[in-house]
């Protein structure tokens, strides 16, 4: 394949122990693909399993049967059968993911929380932090609160951070979980316009966004979730 | 970069196959099997009387199993069984390739001498001997644990418990040791305490490309400080992975249970 992701029929199921086993089918037959360049959209209402699908390529939600092919280093690697220590890899070196809310770790400089991803890919402390404060400055967070921890700012506020932190590394696959749920027009332009730059460089990406006018922005293509409705 | 060389790293620091331990008709410890690897942060966890203590003492070879091994990479590259090792060996990693922090900071560190003399220990007991180099040494571990060095000369007894605690994180890591134990490393501290301790390991862990077995009952630890996580229930291994994946997808009754008793924030 070329594509930076593939999926092949994935399919997850959540058993519920706690109330009497129930199965709760959250998708089936889930199949698409990502070419490097590309943004693909996620659609459909509340609780179609977008969230779940954007979990499971991130090897956070476990995959039940199906395939998700991801390249990683120039070969590709079924992450729903991948050891812990492989998705671990494919997480530091090809896959970013950007949630909806920062969990940050007390304590820690915002400008060190962004830069973070740079460093453990071997990038130096002080250029790390440079480009750190750059997209910091862009996404329009004032430099005083820079050495401060994100935990005390405002939401929006720790989104850009958590946006910044997301954008900053060069791996080849993005996954955004509505990356401008809880941001102004000119913060949301902000990130329409890193996502463009991400596509420039290659970067295959796949979103959640609820916001038609962004979707319209940034989506190569829209995938409708509720075909991969699991009946219940 | 050390974490990221070791993390790649491709043959396993520690190795467990089989273990099991029996108290009479008890079995505290059954069949547990995995492998650890350079730079890796396994937490086991699980609540009192699931057997993660006895796990962890049959790891560091301060208990002798009922059946199955454990192997460690010694420094040569070579895996060697535990059970076979001479008492030079041993000691090498007691005293120097591995740490131990204990729940009680009175069961790692010498109460009462000063905190400079509990981590100069640890120098000495591996060769040791210029006085200004431990100092030095320890007043650097020391400030990077966030102690004041103006304290150096007090004795621990004189400590908060917080202070104790990363006393006993500093006299482990100053021989710079490939795997430390934990056991309920942030037990007996108030929360706020607890988050500035975690926050240290977490760092530490990483600059130095640590690699660590935390037992504890607190999955809020165990979401910060591991890659991987063990869940035990009557001995045994119930569920394991990633721990972002077990503790947000757990797939057994049991870790549903755990992590559904966790309160919100």
């Amino acid at each position: 394949m070329t594509a930076m992701i593939e999926l092949a029929n994935a399919e997850k199921t959540f058993t519920m122990h706690l109330q009497g086993g129930v199965e709760l089918p959250v998708v089936r037959g889930v199949s698409f693909h990502a070419d490097p360049g590309e943004c693909v959209v996620l659609s459909g209402p509340s609780g179609a399993g977008k969230s779940s699908i954007l979990k499971m390529i991130f090897g956070n939600y476990r995959c039940d049967s199906g395939r998700i092919g991801i390249r990683h280093h120039g070969k590709v690697v079924d992450l729903a059968t991948a050891e812990p220590r492989q998705v671990l890899s494919i997480r530091r070196s090809t896959i970013g993911y950007v949630s909806q809310f920062l969990r940050a770790v007390p304590r820690v400089a915002t400008i060190d929380v962004v830069a973070e991803p740079l460093i453990v890919n071997g990038v130096a402390r002080e250029e790390a932090r440079e480009r750190a404060g750059g997209l910091l400055r862009r996404l329009n967070i004032p430099e005083r609160l820079w050495t401060l921890p994100p935990s005390t700012f405002s939401g929006g506020e720790q989104q850009r951070v958590n946006i910044a932190r997301g954008f900053i590394s060069d791996l080849p696959i993005l996954l955004l979980d509505e990356p401008t749920a809880s941001l102004d027009a000119a913060n949301r332009a902000v990130v329409v316009e890193l996502i463009a730059e991400k596509k420039t460089k290659g970067v295959a990406m796949v979103a959640i966004v609820h916001d038609d006018e962004i979707r319209h922005l940034i989506a190569d293509r829209i995938v409708d979730v509720t075909s991969f409705a699991a009946a219940a | 970069m050390s974490e990221l060389s070791s993390l790649d790293n491709d043959q396993p620091l520690l190795v467990a196959e089989g273990l099991a331990k029996n108290y009479g008709r008890l079995a505290a410890c059954r069949d547990v099997s995995f492998a650890l690897y350079p730079g890796e942060v396994l937490a086991i966890v699980g609540e009192s009387g699931s057997g993660k203590s006895t796990l962890l003492q049959l790891l560091s070879a301060q208990l002798a199993p009922s059946a199955g091994h454990v192997a460690y990479r010694m420094r040569d590259g070579v895996l060697r069984d535990l059970a076979e090792l001479g008492e030079a060996e041993r000691r090498f990693l007691f005293r120097t390739d591995w740490g131990f922090v204990h729940q009680d900071p009175a069961q790692g560190l010498r109460m009462g001498v000063s905190a400079g003399a509990n981590v100069g220990e640890r120098l000495m007991a591996v060769g040791w001997n210029h006085y200004g180099r431990i100092r030095d040494t320890a007043s650097t571990w020391l400030e990077r644990v966030e102690i004041d060095v103006g304290r150096i000369d007090d004795a621990p007894k004189t400590y908060s418990g917080g202070m104790r605690q990363r006393l006993q994180i500093a006299r482990n890591l100053v021989t710079e040791p490939r795997l430390v134990f934990m056991d309920e490393p942030t037990g007996g501290l108030d929360v706020s305490v607890q988050a500035r301790l975690l926050d240290l390991m977490r760092n530490l862990v990483s600059e130095l490309g640590l690699a660590a077995i935390v037992v504890t009952h607190d999955l809020a630890v165990a979401r910060l400080l591991s890659h991987r996580v063990m869940v035990m229930k009557g001995g045994r291994v119930i569920e394991t992975g990633l721990t972002d994946q077990v503790l947000d997808d757990p797939r057994e009754p049991y870790t549903q249970l755990l992590v559904s008793s966790i309160l919100p924030p």
